[in-house]
């Protein structure tokens, strides 16, 4: 492992939706390798030796937010570290295509998931105790590259990817403001290796898949799920502790320009 | 010569504001211009005053329905539709503290939804009237430089824009793939004087009035007039901007700067 000691995270806590698959599985396992009591909240089960606790859990339902804290508040009494890395693509809709009720269900996952998550994770983060004199945290919410370029999803996945662009921001700049030590930063990952291309999967076979998405990438490949979470445990930990409101693309060099390929998805 | 010439624009927000200013900068240069509004007193006399080349339609822009009645009665009246200007919005002010999730809803069906679903009405009967009618097709979503920036006072609002901003290149790359001849651009304006920002205006913010506070955010020193970024639609509505899509277009004093 790369960029954290055994006991770096010891003592703090953290929640990863979707964490058990995925990006989400992959930051759960290093967090805990660093040393963190981490929640991996899911509204699928996590397989059976994975690391962490499961938290059945979904993110567009306030009450099981609700319900999620005061159960880590009173396991844990505290809680440091938050990623929203919950995410659903909802299909492959146009703006043409995609119906209200569509629209609605990526949203309600994948914008207002992220929304309620850095809520009440805020008040969670606030709660101080003996070993831990002052509140502080750290949220981690996984937008998109979709959120920077139009090509890269569909379009109401674009939509609520840049709601988590600007979102971050803001909740950024009001835990600064309001001096509660939290800081909040955005992902975009390019194409990884994760089950949200499980339908590509199916329909050409993994590998083929993988080489096809791979090619659109400069780097020449999707990234694997600990690629993002490497980055993800670096501004969960205090190694980032002057990094807020930013945004951190991971990406294979997708979204950085031209190359004689020509751009992600125009070709 | 006038820079839009027969083109017929679809103003959602269209009553006042923005939208209203746009309205007659379009009729100023040629084009007719459908104003589609929730407030159908304001809108009916202001399509009245404009004249013949503007009409009003209702709208919500969270209703489905109601965008497709608006581009019907737009294609039957005018003849066609060539431009699309979503300017319909609600500014709120909220944190991440004390937004509920009603109201974060609230916010984004207006200025998020109610744009996709603007795109998704226009764009059949944009493309069409290009097909039959030739000329070029564009759309014009208004951001915000709360779509470019966080505020630590606007959570939903800067949500809601952010999800415009990144809409605005997923319809502008499907549009241009296509092959429809319809652009799709973003605006993103700085506090412009209308009557959305009227509630900010009043009060005192760090011995300020709300006013010069707001004014102070842009270096140029004031704030924008709604004519000012009507200039910037009308360039975009117009086919002086025809190789300019799936772009911001930032109009906002210098705030971002």
């Amino acid at each position: 492992m790369v960029g954290a000691d055994m006991s770096e995270l010891s003592g703090q806590v953290a929640i990863v939706t979707g964490g058990a698959s995925g990006i989400g599985a992959a930051t759960v396992a290093l967090l805990a390798e660093a040393g963190a009591t981490v929640v991996a909240a899911d509204i699928q089960p996590a397989a059976k030796d994975a690391p962490g606790r499961f938290f059945n859990h979904d993110v567009a339902a306030e009450d099981s937010w609700k319900a999620l804290l005061a159960d880590v508040v009173a396991r844990d009494g505290r809680l440091d570290i938050l990623v929203n890395n919950a995410g659903i693509t909802g299909g492959w809709g146009t703006v043409e295509s995609t119906t209200v009720e569509q629209w609605r269900r990526i949203e309600a996952v994948d914008s207002e998931g992220v929304f309620l998550g850095c809520k009440y994770a805020i008040e969670g983060m606030k709660k101080t105790g003996p070993r831990k004199p002052a509140p502080k945290g750290s949220i981690v919410n996984v937008s998109s590259v979709a959120a920077l370029i139009g090509s890269a999803g569909p379009t109401a996945y674009c939509a609520a990817k840049g709601a988590v662009r600007l979102l971050s921001k803001s909740v950024a700049l009001y835990c600064a403001e309001k001096q509660y030590g939290i800081r909040c930063n955005s992902v975009h990952p390019g194409g990884v290796d994760t089950p949200i291309f499980n339908p590509l999967w199916q329909a050409v076979g993994r590998d083929k898949g993988k080489a096809m998405l791979g090619e659109h990438h400069p780097i020449g490949r999707i990234a694997e799920p600990q690629d993002l979470g490497e980055l993800i445990l670096w501004l969960a930990s205090d190694r980032s502790s002057f990094v807020t409101g930013a945004e951190f693309v991971a990406d294979g060099g997708l979204t950085s320009g031209l190359t004689r390929r020509g751009l992600f998805g125009t070709r | 010569m006038a820079r839009v010439e027969n083109k017929v624009v679809l103003i959602s927000g269209g009553a006042s504001g923005i939208g209203a200013a746009t309205a007659r900068r379009v009729i100023a240069e040629g084009g007719k211009a459908v104003l589609a509004d929730r407030d159908a007193a304001k809108g009916e006399a202001l399509a009245k005053e404009l004249g013949k080349a503007v009409a009003f339609v209702p709208l919500d822009v969270t209703d489905e329905p109601a965008w497709q009645k608006a581009v019907t009665t737009t294609v039957e009246t005018f003849g066609g539709l060539h431009g699309l200007l979503n300017a319909a919005g609600v500014g709120v002010r909220n944190s991440i503290e004390d937004c509920s999730l009603e109201e974060y809803r609230r916010v984004n069906d207006i200025n998020s939804m109610g744009t996709f679903l603007g795109c998704k009405q226009a764009i059949p009967a944009m493309a069409k009237t290009i097909k039959e009618q030739g000329g070029g097709g564009s759309i014009v979503n208004i951001s915000s430089v709360l779509g470019l920036r966080g505020a630590s006072y606007a959570m939903a609002y800067c949500a809601s824009k952010g999800a415009v901003r990144s809409l605005t290149k997923n319809v502008a790359l499907h549009c241009a793939q296509m092959k429809y001849g319809i652009r799709c651009n973003s605006v993103h304006p700085g506090y412009i004087d209308t009557p959305m920002i009227a509630p900010r205006l009043s009060g005192t913010i760090d011995n300020m009035s709300g006013r010069q506070w707001l004014e102070t955010l842009h270096p140029l020193g004031r704030l924008g007039q709604a004519e000012e970024v009507a200039n910037m639609i009308l360039f975009l509505l117009s086919d002086e901007s025809g190789f300019s899509t799936g772009s911001e277009f930032v109009c906002d004093g210098g705030l971002t700067a």
